[in-house]
C-alpha cells in the first residue's frame, strides 16, 4: 500500500526498506512531528482521526501523482491515527529515485498534498485544559468569513528540518479557496 | 429512504454519534447538511465542508439513492 495508516509507531526502518532498487542514487524522506506549542498554547496531546476508506484511496491518488510527475522510482506514506504526545511522528513520507533532486521535489508533492486533501482531523489539547479542532474551531466562530484570517493559521513553519513542516496558515488558505 | 451518515471529528462530537441511519426526504447532500445541521446545530456551513457519497468525493447536488452512505467532511489537518 503506497499510502497507508497505523495505530502504532511508524516503523521507518521498514519503510525505508520498501523503497530500496539498485536504480537508485537517492533517498529522502519527510517526518511530522507533534509540536509543544501553537498558537502560543501549550499543547500536551494530539489526537488523530481519519475518515480511512477515503482517505487511502486520496493518499494513493497522491503518491500515484507524484510518480507520474516527478522521475522517481519508488514513493510511501504513512499516517498515524490515535492518540500521540510531543515529539511523536504523525506521518512519515519517503522516495527514492535516480538522482536527489527529483526525491526532494515529489517528497514536498506528496506531504503538501496530504495536508490539503486527505480526510485527517487533529484534536490539540492544551495544558490550559482546553482543547480544539485544528483548522475547525476558529473557521466555526466566524462562519459568514469567506477570506481566511489570522485565526486560521495555527500552525507555523518549523525551521528545524524533520520538524512538522508546511505552514498549515498557507493550507487552510489553499484549502479555503478550493472551495 | 434509509441513509447512512458517518460523523468525523468537530461533527462527531456535535452530532453526539459517529454514525447512524436516517430516513430522510432530502434529494440530495446540501439538502440533508442544512437538516442535519439544524437537528444538531453543527457550527461548520457547508461552504467550509466537502462531502462524500459511498467513500468517494461527491458533488453537493448530486442525487442521494436509498443506501448510500454520506460523510460531511470538515476541513482537514492531516501531517
Amino acid at each position: 500500500m503506497h499510502f497507508r495508516f497505523t495505530q502504532t509507531a511508524i516503523d521507518t526502518d521498514a519503510a525505508r526498506r520498501e523503497l530500496l532498487d539498485g536504480g537508485a542514487g537517492a533517498f529522502t524522506s519527510f517526518e511530522g512531528w507533534v509540536r509543544d506549542h501553537n498558537e502560543g498554547q501549550e499543547v500536551t496531546l494530539l489526537e488523530y482521526e481519519a475518515f480511512q476508506e477515503l482517505a487511502v484511496k486520496e493518499g494513493a491518488r497522491i503518491v500515484a501523482e507524484a510518480l507520474q510527475r516527478f522521475a522517481v522510482l519508488h514513493a510511501r506514506c504513512i499516517h498515524r491515527v490515535g492518540a500521540l504526545k510531543v515529539s511523536d511522528m504523525a506521518v512519515w513520507v519517503g522516495v527514492s529515485s535516480a538522482h536527489r533532486g527529483e526525491a526532494f521535489d515529489a517528497c514536498r508533492f506528496i506531504i503538501d498534498e496530504v495536508k490539503h486533501r486527505v480526510p485527517i482531523w487533529k484534536k490539540e489539547h492544551y495544558r490550559s485544559g482546553d482543547s480544539g479542532w485544528v483548522n475547525c474551531e476558529r473557521c466555526a466562530a466566524a462562519p459568514s468569513s469567506t477570506a481566511p484570517t489570522q485565526g486560521h493559521h495555527h500552525h507555523g513553519e518549523a525551521a528545524a528540518p524533520g520538524a512538522e513542516a508546511a505552514a498549515l496558515g498557507a493550507e487552510a488558505i489553499a484549502h479555503s479557496a478550493r472551495k | 429512504m434509509q441513509l447512512k451518515v458517518q460523523y468525523y471529528a468537530l461533527m462527531r462530537e456535535q452530532a453526539g454519534r459517529s454514525e447512524e441511519w436516517l430516513e430522510t426526504a432530502a434529494a440530495t447532500p446540501q439538502r440533508l447538511y442544512d437538516d442535519l445541521a439544524q437537528r444538531y446545530g453543527f457550527t461548520l456551513t457547508r461552504d467550509q465542508l466537502k462531502v462524500a457519497v459511498n467513500s468517494e468525493f461527491s458533488d453537493w447536488s448530486r442525487p442521494l439513492s436509498a443506501g448510500d452512505a454520506v460523510v460531511f467532511i470538515p476541513p482537514v489537518a492531516g501531517g
